[in-house]
């Protein structure tokens, strides 16, 4: 079977799905953090694939926008679990129940 | 089969078993072990962006995701020096909720592709240069591209004021 749009698709929508078990599953908040990053390249995917199909590159533009911006998104992230850390010695999720208080 | 479509399924089982292999190793709770496979995932979706005939997104894949952004992973993780995540028992319910919810989300979103007419879809003619793409950043795309060096900006003060060392 000649490998179309839809396989790229298929192959996307899955990536996406592993990458939301890891958010909801894993007790890291650094792991968290990589299923998310998952979940983005799942979506890049789908552009990059729908870009090749329909002949237009606004889909690879905004890959291009999305990595730059999970660029930010995993200095920023990042920082903060390293001062969560500093602070409470911790980097599972459940055990920051400050505002449960 | 031809050999595109050939080096798409292999690069397609690379990709999906490294992303299962992140996010649930059954051999290594550590989470270096789950960032190496996520730099295997990263290089798999480049070849698959190769296949896409997008080389120039597939060597910032390269370069950008797996060299820079999974290097200040492995930075974060040495700093913080963690142990291993230690094997605890995910709750029954915990799980079943997790793997119904993902793979429901999934099933749907494959059901969605599947279910729709292929006949559609003409045979792709894209030729993605990089000149071509730069010439769209800097016309159509400017003031997103502006945008966004306000945000890396706005990041790096953030990051800066937020390891900080706090004081006494």
């Amino acid at each position: 079977m000649q490998v179309g749009l839809e396989h790229y698709l298929v192959v996307s929508m899955l990536l996406f799905a592993l990458g939301l078990l890891g958010v909801l599953l894993r007790r890291n908040v650094l792991l968290v953090f990589m299923s998310l990053e998952l979940m983005l390249n799942a979506a890049n995917l789908a552009l990059v694939a729908f870009s090749r199909y329909s002949g237009r590159l606004d889909g690879q533009m905004l890959v291009f926008f999305i990595i730059t911006v999970a660029a930010a998104e995993v200095a920023v992230g990042l920082a903060l679990i390293a001062a969560l850390f500093r602070r409470r010695h911790t980097v599972h999720p459940e055990q920051l129940t400050l505002l449960r208080h | 089969m031809s050999l595109p479509d050939l080096l798409f399924y292999l690069l397609a089982a690379l990709t999906l078993g490294s992303g299962l292999l992140v996010v649930a190793n059954p051999f290594s709770r550590s989470p270096v072990t789950s960032a190496m496979f996520l730099v295997l995932t990263l290089v798999g979706l480049a070849g698959l962006f190769v296949l896409l005939h997008a080389f120039f997104l597939a060597a910032i894949q390269i370069l950008v995701y797996a060299g820079a952004i999974m290097v200040l992973f492995l930075f974060v993780m040495m700093l913080l020096d963690l142990q291993e995540e230690e094997r605890r028992r995910i709750s029954r319910f915990a799980l079943a909720t997790g793997v119904l919810l993902a793979g429901g989300l999934g099933g749907v979103l494959v059901g969605a592709v599947v279910g729709t007419p292929a006949e559609a879809v003409p045979p792709p003619t894209l030729e993605a240069h990089a000149v071509d793409l730069g010439r769209l950043l800097f016309t159509d795309y400017v003031l997103p591209f502006e945008m966004l060096s306000v945000l890396l900006l706005v990041a790096m003060v953030g990051v800066i004021l937020l390891s900080r060392k706090e004081p006494e």
